[in-house]
């Protein structure tokens, strides 16, 4: 992509911007600069600052200090309106769409254009050009609860693009999507930059900033560590080393271990999800101790739905054995007596209790349990006393036990709930997404702990969209496609080629 | 030209205070006081001389005093079960209707009668009571059992429960029970009464016409129990987690549709304990009318308490004090007047629990 940096001046300028929280430095004398036609990534951990800047662009936040300049042209934004008139359109991790209205009334949602009578039509006509020139196929008149992810993504960007957006915020457009729909995104943003528009593309994933971006700015604790470095020539460890300020494994260190005994079988297993619709059939597997059983697959193909199976969430036909004992169609807390230990996909909705604090979320397990238990009451002294330890030990950043846990940052919280887990030592564990979301450091040592629980000799099921999580931690592999197990395979014989052909369906092997 | 100074309303991410709620709700209520008494100055009235014969009517007496706690102790007992309700995110407004179940079935004893009435009234009371709590747990296990097997709204079945509960009292005060064709039973043997300190005014000359029975005793010692559970029990803990979380509690093994029935049986059984405590305390025999409104103030209070039980019992008692004087006041409405007022600004003053409000100098604005 080129661009001519003498005579145009920048899409986006921001100077010296401070903006303070209570306590909390949220961007400390930031400059960002965004070339016209570029993509230009921005990177940091979580609580890095980096949704406090894109904010402050999109008008939703006022610096306290720092200049703001848009095609070269001083700006004070008091609300999302002026920037959206300056032509910055944010597209939010979480959309914000109507389910139940078409693509084209959601697109035309605030605006003063069709006033009263709606004539959806003749702007449906509008859509689909715009469409045609980016690149982005929806069809307007379906409404947004028959879209995938990937299709409601595109309405956000028709939207911010109906709006006259020239510069485009995505807030980590990638952590909701499945494989083939980042590709899709990726040529999207390249046909965007292509036309004119510029990009600020906020992420996690290292591979993904060094396909797609042109420069980046890391923010660390508020503060920008490299402000519009060129990403050409820069090594993965590199931008990781700028991202958390050291150097991180990427390949997780794994001891070949002899697998023990089995402790988890499961035989033709089948269970409908929530609309009715088989989401499991006739799943069979097992895993063993101190081994990693990986499950790849597109994301809502039944994964989610197996790890509530599995841990007495959702009734299901078939056979749940842990360490010989049926289980199946009993209570969640015949599995837990049993030695599970679950991880779940949602931290905030499933794994723990936003407005109770860090040690009534940690106790949750084994608040029934001597000593916490005592007959009828619960020993608050104990239960901090275990709270503090699991808090020192496995490193969970919080100003107290007391926090409440919708205060803890995403890595945190999931530090919090395997904390929880995994000290019980449990016989088997159930992980879903345990990485999903999280920065690069919270990401290893989440991985760590799940290996030394492997070399513990726990069983470990591990339902990841991350292949190359996938691949490094666990010892055996199958992929689900549609509910079925379509193939299963030792993970040193694996190629990301195969998996990728089986999460597809194109592929299929008779383990 | 501006003022260099702005107020900013920011939210509060750290944790509040432990004092700020009780200030803030305390604060509320004076302010309420407040506005009262500047309406009542808009329409004419002398809000001071209004206010103070308010407090002398309430708590100006001994008698005028312990009416307060009589009034209050029904408020006591309904507003715990709702607290503890509510904590499960249980949504309980049939404490009317079990309140009324309560009284029947403590009625009952005496009525039928279940024992002998030449028992030792020690015997005869106990039964009542038993007879209450049972009433209104079951009363509270129809909407609990529902909501728990086939998800029925509380709300609706509680509501609705009230006005057949109402209805069944009716039926056999006027078709069984009634006393010469009025809406009431006759009045029951002395040894179906509670004790009350005006019993004792012929050794304590000073506690004649002292109504205050011993209902209150019921309602502290709920009031601790209930405590007792929240803060400090295994059950309490559970009751917590689903209130917060259904998905993390069943997540972590809690057995929900057990715990909704237990719940609104114990929230029903207090309710129907302060249906006993009314007829064997107050009015001495099963009647029309026997609650007033005693079952949706008990919703409030355990709002305004912010479940909290001993709050309950503070809010009670200015709820009773309010009662109470509205009786001596023209027009009553003015105390309901005030009652909404302090409802409407503790609510609103929740606001200042979860922002802070900062003044600060004006900065250079960005350019």
């Amino acid at each position: 992509m080129s661009f001519n940096a003498e005579n145009a001046p920048n899409a986006v300028e921001m100077q010296d911007i401070v903006v303070r929280f209570p306590g909390v430095l949220a961007n400390d004398h930031v400059n960002f600069n965004l070339q016209r036609g570029e993509i230009h990534a921005l990177l940091g951990e979580n609580g890095a600052g980096k949704s406090t800047l894109m904010n402050v662009l999109s008008g939703l936040y006022r610096p306290e200090a720092g200049r703001l300049k848009i095609f070269g042209e001083p700006k004070v934004f008091n609300s999302p309106k002026d920037a959206i008139a300056s032509g910055i359109g944010m597209v939010h991790q979480h959309f914000m769409l109507v389910p139940t209205l078409s693509v084209t009334e959601n697109i035309l949602l605030g605006l003063r254009d069709p006033a009263f009578f709606m004539k959806l039509p003749k702007y449906d006509h509008k859509i689909l050009d715009l469409q045609e020139k980016y690149g982005l196929q929806v069809n307007p008149t379906d409404k947004i609860w028959q879209l995938s992810v990937g299709e409601q993504q595109r309405v956000e960007i028709l939207k911010a693009l109906y709006r006259g957006a020239d510069i485009l915020i995505l807030d980590e457009p990638t952590a909701v999507l499945a494989p083939q729909e980042i590709e899709d995104l990726m040529e999207t943003m390249q046909t965007l930059v292509a036309q004119g528009k510029s990009i600020v593309f906020i992420s996690h994933k290292l591979n993904e900033v060094r396909a797609i971006a042109d420069r980046l700015t890391v923010l660390r604790k508020g503060v920008a560590t490299a402000e519009g470095v060129s990403i050409a020539g820069l090594s993965k460890s590199e931008l990781a080393e700028l991202m958390v300020g050291r150097e991180v494994i990427f390949r997780v260190e794994k001891e070949e271990q002899q697998a023990g005994a089995m402790v988890l079988e499961v035989e033709n297993l089948n269970a409908i999800n929530d609309r009715g619709m088989p989401a499991i059939k006739d799943v069979s597997f097992d895993i063993h101790a101190g081994e990693i059983f990986g499950i790849a697959g597109v994301a809502g193909n039944g994964q989610s739905e197996l790890a509530e199976v599995l841990s007495g969430l959702r009734p299901s036909t078939g056979s749940i054995k842990i360490c010989g004992k049926e289980v199946n169609n009993q209570s969640p807390r015949a599995f837990i007596d049993c030695g599970l230990a679950n991880i779940p996909e949602d931290r905030t909705g499933v794994g723990s209790a936003p407005n109770l604090s860090v040690t009534n979320n940690l106790i949750m397990k084994n608040y029934h349990e001597s000593p916490i238990s005592e007959n009828w009451r619960i020993n608050y002294t104990a239960a901090s006393e275990h709270a503090q330890n699991l808090k020192d030990g496995y490193d969970i950043q919080a100003p107290s036990i007391r926090t409440h846990a919708r205060k803890l940052s995403g890595g945190n919280l999931q530090k919090l709930i395997l904390a929880r887990e995994i000290s019980g030592e449990p016989k088997l564990i159930i992980a879903m997404q345990p990485t999903r979301g999280l920065d690069v450091g919270a990401i290893e040592s989440i991985q760590k702990l799940l290996l030394d629980q492997r070399a513990n000799g726990a069983a470990i099921l591990l339902l990841s969209e991350e292949l190359e999580e996938l691949l490094s931690l666990s010892d055996r592999i199958a992929v689900i496609y549609e509910g079925e197990i379509v193939g299963q395979m030792d993970a040193k014989d694996a190629s990301l080629n195969t998996i990728g052909l089986m999460m597809t369906g194109s592929m299929r092997s008779e383990a | 030209m501006r003022l260099p100074y702005k107020l900013r309303v920011e939210k509060r991410i750290e944790e509040i205070p432990k004092w700020l709620p009780i200030v803030t709700s305390i604060g509320a209520v004076l302010v309420a006081f407040l506005i009262s008494g500047i309406i009542l100055a808009a329409v004419g009235g002398e809000p001071f001389r209004v206010l103070k014969f308010f407090f002398n009517a309430s708590f100006g007496s001994w008698g005028a005093f312990s009416d307060i706690i009589v009034k209050a102790t029904p408020l006591i007992l309904i507003g715990l079960g709702c607290s503890l309700a509510f904590r499960m995110n249980m949504i309980n407004i049939g404490a009317e209707g079990q309140f009324y179940i309560g009284a029947f079935f403590a009625s009952l004893v005496v009525l039928v009668p279940l024992i002998p009435l030449d028992s030792p009234k020690i015997i005869v009371l106990s039964l009542m009571v038993l007879m209450g709590i049972l009433g209104g747990a079951i009363y509270g296990f129809i909407p609990g059992y529902l909501k728990a097997k086939f998800n029925v709204n509380e709300i609706i079945t509680t509501l609705m429960l009230n006005y057949i509960a109402v209805n069944w009292n009716n039926y056999w005060i006027f078709g069984k029970y009634s006393d010469a064709g009025f809406q009431m039973t006759p009045t029951f043997d002395r040894v179906a009464w509670l004790p009350r300190l005006a019993d004792l005014a012929k050794e304590y000359p000073f506690f004649s016409g002292i109504t205050l029975h011993f209902g209150v005793v019921f309602g502290l010692v709920a009031a601790v129990i209930i405590w007792l559970i929240l803060k400090h029990s295994r059950w309490g803990y559970e009751i917590t987690l689903i209130g917060d979380n259904p998905k993390a509690a069943k997540y972590a093994g809690v057995n929900i549709t057990r715990n909704m029935i237990i719940v609104m049986m114990v929230s029903g059984a207090l309710a129907g304990l302060a249906g006993m405590s009314e007829v064997s305390g107050v009015v001495h025999r099963l009647q029309e009318r026997i609650s007033t409104n005693y079952g949706f103030s008990g919703v409030i209070v355990a709002w305004l308490a912010k479940l909290n039980p001993f709050a309950v019992v503070l809010v009670s008692i200015l709820f009773g004090a309010l009662i109470v004087a509205g009786r001596e006041i023209q027009p009553s409405g003015l105390s309901f007047m005030i009652q909404g007022t302090i409802l409407f600004l503790v609510i609103s003053s929740d606001v200042f629990l979860r922002y802070k409000i900062r003044l600060e100098r004006r900065q250079e604005e960005p350019v």
